[in-house]
């Protein structure tokens, strides 16, 4: 067992903290700094629910190391608007009843809004034409680009066909 | 007696939505408590056998290690019958992945390295875990639901069979299914003098409270059970597993320091039961006017050693079809595998998939229209108990799934559809599922003079939404404002509970809520019409349901879909679900239609993806992750439409609710079976309908 020292700027606070050696972010994040937000579903990368933004881009923070991350920004679905405030990814969550038990949708909402600004920065996906997005366009969000772009992150309640319109609502603004 | 609706059928957003977007709703791991250790099981490594030596040595001296837990220092639990929960007592393997022990200690990370330290010797035995038709040892399964017998029989089902002019005979096979909750199953347990407290992710606190009880043989007082929020459960979640009294034996080894026990992905294979795989023959026989004349429909499934579990896959058949000659055959094996449990519609899921498939067959060999095909053989009385429905709609879904969906002038030819190199098909099932109460649910309405109505019943949110629509029922119970309402569930400090499962929630704890307030009316009336100063409290019990005797009482429903396969490679597209379904008052429409666009989408992913692989030389399943074992992800769904009729049952509970939960995944796999076959010609009778299964279409 090794400790370190590491530093997280975690939903606009800075922490210094000590973890073992083999803590992810995800761990540091909820057994250490007690940020519940982003969740643990399977602690192996495959189901999402531990999303956030590490600076700036979504990860699934149970394959992240606190240690490999030192001075890192983190932004969870609880830091995406200031306390008691919901962002509007949030609200239109709720308005389309995009979840049910609740467990993946922190992470479902984080990874929308990476989502929206890798598409606005023309990034492709698989089921992006050939073509598109090229040159700095930003990629049109149709309802097979949502999905194909949010099934990293599974909801076995299975609420998709709520998510896919919450997010088209968004990327229309 | 029934409720007049006002609150009821608005569509209501879900009052934790704010809290469960943000992350701020604080699942059983996430409570807040001092001093926390952690909990992490070793699990045996061989099928059947016992341990011969156990060495903690290299662990207990591992620093961070505050206890190294194994039967040999468990507290000795009562004998109690669930052999589930009989874990850590003797030196007994009963399946591979079993726990024997496990490392409690500062951090997660030492206690799972410490767990590798110890070293286990056994001495093997060889296991049985083989389900086939001819073993000798099949047996019929106690009741699951003491009103729906397990064998059933009616006039000579061999004689009108032997003949029908028309005929079918196949054997359909269902897959191992794990729940998998995104939630893996968690515990936060503390043993405090002389008695427990647990956070705990149920589908019902009062029956974790009862084997808790039980096993350490304490009073129920001295178990308290917290279960904020539910992160999925599905079934999992329903009956105590062997994870819970892991978590207790730990606490008992650590007093006052809480334990934090959460299973890994892993785990979740073998620990929290799963759908058992199912083996049944339909054999169905027709007049050459398209009625059905003769019905069979038998299963066999396996079981554990430990504990009895029937998936009663033949539970709808004697609802469904109106056939003077009918017979179900219910059979189990007891194998040294995991204890099988329910999972979303036990049994009308794994049913109806071999039921619905067949009759699609039968229309084709009739040459009827698959819809009218059902409704001429549509049952006017209940075949089985020969009573009146309380309300039966299976046509009117029919129908309108039909109008809704475009099924009219349908070509019934297989695999002449073709687009962009994808064949194209659709296809249809009913659905049913009985309108189950739970016995034993209680609750407590106490107002102040401010008429704010506080109500208090140990119910479960699993994610269904029974927060908002317990509330909204609860308000037209009391005739008050939705606004006016705090209701408060998920814990053994108020009146107990059933389980939330088997879609009998609003009906059990809703029926309980409606006689709380006709009491509290009752006291009011005694106060003269007003609150008294320091309030009134009631509390009622769940009352008997008269109307029982004289109605057989079940939702019915619709399932389309409309695929496309891939004529060089097989794969399977679904592109579009579409469900019509009669559930009787419908409370919340927003979380209602959640929950059935939920069930559809589960029997999508029970169509095409979901198979535990299970390995009989090693007795385990081996698909032991979310990659290997895949669940529908966002980009297998297509549009997904979700319609209900107007249904008017005064007869089924006070609220004229029949449940939502279970309901959508039933028929929605043989909906996409016949589609399949429509689409390709393939009949795909084996689920998952996989590539490899289609590809002599292409």
């Amino acid at each position: 067992m090794v400790d370190v020292e590491v530093s997280l700027r975690v939903d606009g606070t800075d922490h210094r903290l000590t973890v073992d050696t083999r803590t992810s972010v995800l761990d540091a994040l909820r057994e250490r700094l007690g940020n519940t937000s982003p969740k643990k579903g399977c602690d192996h990368g495959q189901c999402g629910a531990c999303t956030v933004l590490l600076d700036g881009r979504r990860v699934n923070s149970c394959l992240a190391l606190a240690v490999a991350h030192d001075g890192a920004t983190v932004v969870t679905a609880a830091g995406l608007a200031p306390a008691g405030q919901l962002h509007p990814m949030q609200a239109c969550f709720i308005r389309h009843d995009a979840f049910q038990c609740g467990y993946c949708t922190p992470g479902q909402i984080v990874s929308a809004v990476a989502m929206l600004a890798e598409a606005a920065a023309g990034w492709p996906s698989a089921v992006t034409a050939d073509g598109a997005g090229r040159g700095g366009g930003a990629v049109v969000l149709d309802d097979d680009e949502i999905r194909e772009r949010m099934s990293g992150n599974l909801c076995r309640c299975a609420a998709y066909a709520n998510i896919v319109p919450a997010v088209a609502e968004m990327a229309r603004r | 007696m029934t409720i007049t609706p006002r609150a009821m059928g608005v569509a209501v957003d879900r009052f934790d939505g704010a809290a469960k977007v943000r992350g701020e709703a604080r699942y059983a791991y996430e409570q807040p408590v001092d001093r926390p250790l952690y909990l992490y099981p070793l699990t045996a490594a061989v099928a059947t056998g016992r341990i011969a030596d156990i060495d903690c040595g290299a662990a207990s001296a591992e620093p961070g290690v505050v206890a190294v837990l194994t039967y040999r220092n468990a507290t000795r639990t009562a004998a109690i019958e669930d052999g589930e929960l009989r874990i850590l007592q003797s030196d007994e393997v009963a399946f591979r992945g079993q726990f024997i022990g496990g490392v409690v200690a500062e951090t997660s990370e030492i206690a799972r390295h410490a767990v590798s330290l110890v070293r286990v010797d056994y001495e093997e035995r060889p296991h049985d875990v083989e389900l086939r038709e001819g073993r000798g040892d099949l047996r019929v399964p106690r009741e699951v639901q003491p009103i729906f017998p397990m064998d059933t029989a009616e006039g000579d089902v061999d004689a009108a069979l032997a003949s029908a002019p028309v005929r079918v005979d196949q054997t359909y096979t269902t897959a191992w299914n794990n729940h998998n909750p995104i939630e893996p199953h968690t515990t936060i347990a503390t043993w405090t003098g002389d008695r427990f407290t647990f956070y705990l992710s149920t589908q019902g606190v009062n029956g974790i409270q009862a084997a808790v009880a039980a096993l350490f043989e304490l009073g129920p007082d001295r178990v308290r059970v917290i279960s904020p929020y539910v992160g999925g459960a599905f079934g999992s979640k329903a009956r105590p597993h062997a994870d819970v009294v892991l978590a207790a034996l730990a606490a008992r080894l650590v007093p006052d320091r809480p334990v934090k026990f959460a299973l890994t992905r892993q785990q979740m294979f073998s620990q929290v039961g799963y759908r058992p795989p199912t083996v049944q023959r339909v054999r169905l026989g027709a007049d050459a006017g398209g009625r059905l004349v003769a019905l069979a429909h038998e299963s066999i499934e396996p079981t554990s050693k430990l504990q009895e579990f029937a998936e009663h896959s033949t539970r709808a058949t004697p609802t469904m079809y109106a056939a003077p000659n009918r017979r179900t055959r219910q059979r189990l094996a007891a194998l040294d595998v995991p204890t099988p449990t329910i999972m979303r519609a036990p049994g009308e899921a794994s049913g109806m998939f071999a039921l619905e498939s067949a009759m699609d067959e039968m229309a084709i060999a009739c040459g009827l229209d698959p819809i009218e095909f059902r409704i001429r053989n549509d049952a006017q009385r209940h075949p089985h108990f020969g009573l009146p429905f309380s309300s039966r709609n299976l046509v009117a879904c029919l129908r309108e799934g039909a109008r809704r969906f475009g099924w009219d002038g349908r070509d019934p030819t297989p695999g002449i559809r073709r687009t962009a190199g994808w064949l194209v098909g659709t296809g249809v099932a009913a659905a049913t599922y009985p309108v189950l109460r739970l016995p034993g649910s209680m609750a407590t309405i106490r107002v102040g003079p401010d008429e704010r109505y506080t109500v208090l019943i140990a119910a479960a949110d699993i994610g269904t939404g029974t927060w908002t629509a317990l509330s909204q029922v609860a308000a037209d119970a009391l005739g008050v404002r939705v606004e006016q309402i705090d209701l408060r569930i998920g814990d053994t400090a108020y009146p107990k509970a059933s389980n939330e499962g088997g879609s009998s929630g609003i009906t059990s704890w809703g029926s309980a809520i409606c006689e709380a307030a006709d009491r509290l009316r009752d006291e009011l009336a005694r106060h003269g019409g007003a609150v008294p100063a320091d309030g009134l409290e009631v509390t009622a019990a769940m009352p008997e349901n008269p109307h029982i005797s004289r109605y057989a009482m079940h939702a019915f429903g619709a399932q389309f879909a409309e695929v496309r396969v891939h004529a060089e490679i097989g794969e399977v597209r679904v592109r579009r679900q579409l469900g019509v379904f009669a559930v009787g008052r419908v409370v919340n429409p927003k979380t209602a239609r959640s929950q059935l666009l939920g069930g559809m989408t589960m029997g999508l992913s029970m169509a095409l993806h979901e198979q535990s692989v299970f390995d009989p030389r090693f007795a385990q399943v081996v698909t032991q992750d979310l990659a290997t074992y895949h669940i529908a992800s966002n980009a297998d769904v297509g549009a997904v439409e979700v319609h209900w009729i107007d249904e008017d049952d005064p007869y089924v509970n006070p609220m004229g609710t029949k449940g939502v939960g279970e309901i959508g995944i039933v028929g929605a796999a043989a909906a996409i079976a016949n589609a399949v076959h429509h689409a390709t010609g393939v009949r795909v009778r084996d689920l998952p309908i996989t590539l490899d299964k289609l590809l002599p279409a292409a």
